[in-house]
């Protein structure tokens, strides 16, 4: 039943759902620019591109984790995919404390990119590591405090299963004050995990050309680039089933929930197509300023039972 | 952090010419900066030696794809120097109005590069649709998109015609409501002041010392424009102003560069609404012996060229100094202190443009220079002593 819900779910359908999300941003985000857009099968065809081309692996590189890095971020992604499908479809396959291993499986992509950049020895990806360090460093305070939101209004509960079954009853968390700010902290902050602007410094192509993936080609780039996809489906995921009661499949709630995604991806991709990109130390003042304020006020709401 | 260097080209996607900055950072903090050019150099200089003085406009506008009017400008004013004429009225306003047309679409190139260069595509991609507008008056004017090939020494080649004027002024005016939008999306925009404020100052002191141009300058304080300081073509027939700004910083750059668009506008608009009736052509034969200068304001800054004649049809020397030559030094004190991410805005901050500023570095197949620029400079100023040796000139 795991293997099951690893591959078919955690792989396949996440997988698929990314490349069509990140299609749907594309296409967007061309149109916002009065451009065409790529046909909806690009996202796609850039991965098998990429699948078929040589893997360089540098000379000064360290071998061993700059082969394993991508494989690692791509292997958390699937774990905590088909750890959120499995709340989601089963409430009571859920465990307790499955809320902490999702946030810490989601800060791994991060590490495997830094991870990645530092191994491969080249300069640029050296900054765009100690940028990508930083700004976990900077988002994950915020976004583990807007989570504590979810958690405190379903009575203290850390079962995915729980939250979701919670909201079935008692309406979404998104409707109440500090449901609201505290999903505005985390779509800050997945916007940061995502890597899009206005927090992509780690991978300013302008500035440091991609950073941590400026020594990557071939098989490494396109688990990099199917495991970024596939964040871009699962992080709003996670937020649908914190703060919109998760996905339903029966009927015309079908429906619903396409809706509450595309609501999610329509967001991140407005803001990564209005902003410029932000300096690191900006970005960093930015996460611990405002943003944990707000996510702070966002508790202190949630504990008053608003 | 231990120092490292972090290089930016020779193939660099911050801008699409060769070029080679290495700077050498300490963490994110830049501690120093070396700037090489001569990637790409293609001895026009030399090349305009070969051709006549008509056939050589066509080579000097292709000095750069951007700029491709203000070199033909400074030189067919150089030319003029030499024969000591002044070209017909309308020929004048013709001039004028095919350079300011040249500033307003480098401005939006150079507005939507700024914009892609901070990851900021929307602007990058609304600027370029607006650039089309004026590519588009540029051609019904000269009939080509870019590279107009409206300049000869002695006037212009290609007449405006009478019924173009409506339909020019008419899409001139309509780009004017999608650039103010732009302008207050783009000076409003709290997150672009965190970006561009304060950073990359260049002081007043500083723009003097380094002989700053252009935009460069006025955005630091400098009111230094040719088109004011030595008004040639129209520019002393129409009512215009000069953008100048204090700080020096990027965003003033930005700021100067956008205001500087609604005054091209403006004398675009003024220009062909008073178009004079007459000659456009002198229609010159002979270049006799001596030697000229001329200069234009391109969008980057004064283009200076110099040309000397020994009386037969083509140039015995032709000597051409772009804008960026004189504005890439100061990135050496705007660029230093500040972070890597600051850095490549400040860069692009001076509208650099390497294929008007290509020196030559002369290397040995190994890789070891040979000459480097101050050797060729001496060179060339003893190859200028013999040909005056030559023509019998003091």
């Amino acid at each position: 039943m795991t293997i099951v819900y690893l591959i078919i779910y955690g792989f396949l359908l996440t997988a698929v759902l990314g490349l069509i999300a990140a299609w749907i941003d594309r296409k967007i985000t061309a149109r916002i620019h009065y451009r065409v857009g790529p046909p909806f099968f690009q996202p796609l065809i850039d991965i098998i591109k990429l699948v078929g081309k040589e893997t360089l692996i540098p000379k000064g590189a360290s071998r061993a984790m700059f082969i394993s890095a991508p494989v690692i971020g791509f292997a958390s992604v699937v774990m905590v995919s088909a750890l959120l499908w499995g709340s989601n479809n089963n409430l009571f396959s859920s465990f307790l404390g499955d809320i902490i291993v999702v946030l810490y499986l989601l800060s791994i992509p991060s590490i495997s990119i830094m991870l990645g950049g530092f191994a491969s020895g080249n300069p640029l990806a050296r900054i765009g590591s100690s940028r990508e360090m930083k700004l976990l460093l900077g988002y994950e305070l915020p976004f583990v405090l807007a989570i504590l939101v979810p958690v405190i209004k379903s009575g203290f509960s850390l079962k995915l299963g729980e939250i979701i079954s919670f909201q079935a009853q008692n309406g979404a968390f998104a409707t109440y004050a500090s449901g609201i700010l505290a999903l505005i902290v985390c779509i800050l902050c997945i916007q940061a995990k995502l890597g899009l602007v206005p927090f992509d410094c780690p991978e300013a192509e302008t500035e440091i050309i991609s950073g941590p993936m400026v020594e990557y080609s071939g098989t490494g780039l396109a688990i990099f680039r199917l495991m970024k996809n596939m964040l871009l489906f699962t992080l709003p995921f996670f937020l649908i089933i914190l703060f919109l009661g998760g996905f339903k499949f029966s009927g015309i709630t079908i429906l619903y929930s396409v809706l509450k995604y595309i609501a999610f991806l329509l967001v991140i991709t407005v803001i990564r197509n209005t902003n410029p990109r932000l300096r690191i130390d900006q970005a960093m003042k930015f996460f611990w300023g405002p943003t944990t304020g707000i996510a702070v006020i966002a508790v202190v709401l949630a504990l008053l039972g608003k | 952090m231990a120092k490292s260097v972090i290089p930016i080209g020779p193939y660099h996607p911050l801008q699409e010419e060769p070029e080679f900055f290495t700077l050498t950072v300490d963490g994110e903090t830049v501690v120093d900066i070396d700037i090489q050019i001569g990637y790409n150099h293609r001895g026009i200089e030399k090349l305009s030696e070969r051709k006549t003085f008509d056939q050589s406009t066509f080579v000097i506008e292709r000095i750069c794809g951007i700029c491709s009017t203000n070199h033909p400008f400074a030189y067919t004013r150089a030319v003029e120097d030499i024969i000591q004429v002044e070209v017909p009225e309308r020929a004048k306003y013709i001039r004028t109005i095919i350079a300011e047309g040249e500033r307003i679409h480098s401005h939006l190139l150079w507005l939507g590069l700024a914009g892609h260069f901070l990851g900021y595509n929307t602007v990058y991609m609304w600027v370029w649709k607006l650039r089309e507008e004026i590519l588009d008056v540029m051609e019904i004017l000269s009939g080509n998109r870019n590279s107009y090939a409206m300049f000869k020494p002695g006037g212009v080649r290609r007449d405006i015609n009478a019924e173009d004027i409506p339909l020019v002024i008419k899409k001139i005016d309509s780009i004017i409501p999608t650039l103010t939008r732009l302008k207050k999306a783009i000076i409003d925009d709290p997150v672009l002041h965190a970006r561009l404020k304060g950073i990359g100052i260049l002081t007043k002191q500083e723009a003097i010392d380094y002989c700053a141009l252009g935009p460069t300058s006025r955005a630091s304080g400098v009111a230094r424009d040719v088109r004011k300081d030595a008004p040639y073509g129209a520019y002393d027939r129409v009512e215009w102003d000069m953008i100048v700004t204090e700080n020096g910083d990027v965003f003033d750059k930005v700021v100067v560069r956008i205001l500087e668009m609604y005054e091209s506008i403006k004398i675009v608009k003024t220009c062909l609404q008073n178009l004079p009736d007459g000659e456009i052509d002198l229609n010159i034969k002979d270049i006799p012996p001596g030697e000229g200068i001329g200069a234009a304001e391109a969008p980057r800054g004064e283009t200076f060229h110099y040309v000397r004649s020994d009386g037969t049809n083509r140039p015995a020397r032709h000597k051409v100094r772009a804008p960026t030559f004189m504005n890439l030094p100061t990135c050496k004190t705007t660029v230093i202190g500040e972070t890597v991410s600051d850095a490549t805005i400040i860069l692009a901050g001076v509208d650099p443009c390497y294929c008007c500023t290509e020196r030559m570095a002369v290397r040995s197949i190994k890789g070891k220079k040979l000459y480097n620029g101050q050797d060729l400079i001496r060179l060339s100023q003893e190859k200028t002593e013999t040909i005056k040796k030559k023509m019998g000139i003091k």
